[in-house]
């Protein structure tokens, strides 16, 4: 792919409010023992508690992310990356942790313990997820603007035209055919599904945004669009992003801070260029060296 | 009680009003809780009955551990009080009770009603009772009851909504003739039974209370009175009743009430009467009184 690398991050003020604080954020599959976290990990080499065969998703894990940041998580398949994003977004109740988000409540309240409501708020309101799978963010069988309007309705619009107007205008950032609006995704291929997730993930103007390995499974020439796309959209719009994927050409594309993952922790946390040029762990070495 | 009252119902072999003290009693509770929460869906325990599930089974319990020896019983269906379905729940109901019937909406103290809403405007000592055969609003939308639960705890509407957008961008209108989704007391959304849209503002902040019963859906639901009761719409694609496009009824002249179309086969062209036949006959009595005043 021919386009240049991220900007580096700029370093925030010392003083500056992040967006997001994640705080030992624990997610177990299985029945869970105490030992479950002591005996999983990089260092086990597993994250399958050898004493109650419970899987370690996510195993303590902890950020922080400011406003306008993108943000790279990078791991093996397994590693946990996606169930860090699901748990944000509440797809998935998370075992034990606690996240702040900065707009909602000025980020004094704990959202994994707010009420399925006021979950459905942050999550429409202050989130916006794209998934690998265009099928998991749209309802196929319902028109592009349709998908579009449902996460405006969910916010509480009551107003077709409008949200046809706002539909249009997402649809042409995202160079999603006009006249195609009114058609189910179902028919569309499958970077034009990914677009008009995309679409559907910015209609409330969301401060943070998570990418589920957006580019996995796309040709080549569709996937240079696509992250060109988020990173015009990321820029233009200033939102925050947490960009999930194996791929480190795309972390490399995306994001300005990365974390490396595996067996549900995080082994190694700094500026993409520092991890890519200067790999401390021997997992992310690994993976760096076994770039095609 | 009256003691010819007691009479018929012990003559019929059964207790009053068909079911028993107990049974009433539950659908009683389940009616309270309904009301106590409008427009929500509250599970009951529904008795098996001399008529077939689909046919009103809802409704007449609610009727049958409701009604007293006094009240005065309409049952109507889709308007007409002589239609099968009608004369046959009428029947159980004054023949395990002895209630006086009558056909005059404004004489009754409970309506039972499939599908309609009376013209005459309602009073808040009168019940009506609405049979539903799918009281879940989302069906629509979702088929899963565990999901429509979730989403009616978390007010969680937005698929109905996404139904009523696709609907307008493909028709240009919604197309929904009747069951048409209502909010009420800006809560829970509510299906109110498969009355045409021509009832739904009657609904609203009615002196009458509304009970719904589904019996082959095992719920109850309930308007009180005065409640809101709000069809779903865009402010920009507001709610609209039937258009009859200036047609009248063709025996009483109304205009102003629901019309069924009929079509008559010698000459091959429709017609349009009240759907409501007590409004109607009462309209053409007073205009024969009227004519017959006249000088």
């Amino acid at each position: 792919m021919s386009i240049a690398p991220a900007p580096s991050a700029v370093p925030p003020a010392a003083d500056a409010q992040p967006l997001l604080v994640l705080e030992r954020l624990l997610k177990i599959y299985g029945e869970g023992c105490p030992d479950c976290v002591a005996r999983t990990g990089p260092a086990a080499g597993t994250n399958v508690c050898p004493r109650c065969r419970s899987v370690v998703a996510c195993g303590d894990l902890s950020l922080r992310l400011d406003p306008g940041e993108i943000f790279g998580i990078v791991g093996e398949s397994g590693s946990g990356k996606s169930t860090l994003l699901r748990c944000l977004y509440f797809d998935e109740t998370p075992t034990a942790g606690h996240a702040y988000l900065t707009p909602y409540e000025a980020g004094r309240v704990d959202v994994f313990a707010i009420s399925p409501q006021r979950r459905r708020y942050v999550r429409h309101h202050l989130l916006g997820m794209v998934y690998q799978h265009p099928h998991l963010g749209l309802d196929l069988d319902t028109s592009a603007g349709g998908n579009i309007a449902e996460k405006m309705l969910m916010a509480g619009t009551r107003h077709v035209g409008r949200m046809r107007e706002r539909a249009r205008e997402l649809l042409g950032r995202t160079e999603v055919p006009l006249d195609r609006m009114d058609e189910p995704p179902r028919r569309f291929s499958g970077g034009m599904q990914q677009r008009v997730q995309i679409a559907k993930t910015l209609a409330n103007n969301p401060p943070l945004v998570l990418l589920d390995e957006v580019t996995t499974g796309q040709d080549v020439s569709v996937q240079a669009r696509v992250l060109d796309l988020i990173r015009s959209l990321g820029r233009s719009l200033g939102l925050a992003m947490i960009a999930v994927s194996h791929d480190l050409g795309v972390i490399r594309l995306l994001a300005q801070r990365t974390a490396v993952m595996k067996n549900g922790r995080i082994v190694e946390l700094g500026l993409t260029d520092q991890i890519l040029e200067d790999p401390q762990h021997p997992y992310t070495q690994l993976l760096v060296s076994s770039q095609l | 009680m009256r003691a010819a009252d007691l009479l018929v119902a012990r003559r019929s072999g059964y207790n009053f009003a068909f079911l028993d003290e107990h049974s009433k009693r539950e659908v009683r509770r389940a009616l309270l809780k309904a009301v106590a929460i409008p427009g929500h869906q509250v599970p009951f325990a529904p008795r098996e009955l001399p008529i077939a599930l689909g046919w009103g089974t809802g409704g007449l319990q609610i009727t049958l551990s409701l009604i007293g020896p006094r009240d005065v019983l309409k049952v109507i269906d889709q308007g007409s009080d002589d239609s099968v379905n009608a004369v046959n729940l009428r029947r159980l109901i004054t023949r395990t009770t002895g209630v006086r019937t009558t056909t005059d909406t404004r004489r009754a103290t409970i309506i039972q009603t499939r599908h309609r809403v009376p013209e005459e405007s309602l009073r808040a000592d009168q019940v009506l009772v609405f049979q539903v055969p799918y009281p879940e609003p989302l069906r629509r939308v979702e088929p899963s009851d565990v999901q429509t639960r979730r989403m009616h705890a978390e007010q969680d509407y937005s698929r109905l909504w996404v139904y009523l957008y696709e609907d307008i961008v493909r028709w240009g209108d919604v197309t929904i003739p009747h069951r048409y989704p209502v909010r009420v007391h800006g809560r829970y959304v509510m299906d109110p039974s498969p009355i045409p849209r021509w009832d739904v503002p009657k609904l609203h902040r009615s002196p009458t209370l509304g009970l719904f019963g589904a019996g082959r859906e095992k719920r109850v639901y309930a308007i009180p009175p005065h409640t809101r009761v709000e069809p779903l719409e865009f402010d920009d694609h507001p709610f609209r009743v039937e258009d009859f496009g200036g047609e009248r009824c063709r025996r009483c002249g109304s205009g102003r009430s629901f019309l069924s179309a009929i079509y008559d086969r010698a000459t091959g062209r429709r017609y349009y009467v009240c759907s409501d036949t007590d409004y109607c006959e009462r309209r053409i009595a007073g205009g024969a009184a009227q004519r017959a005043a006249a000088p």
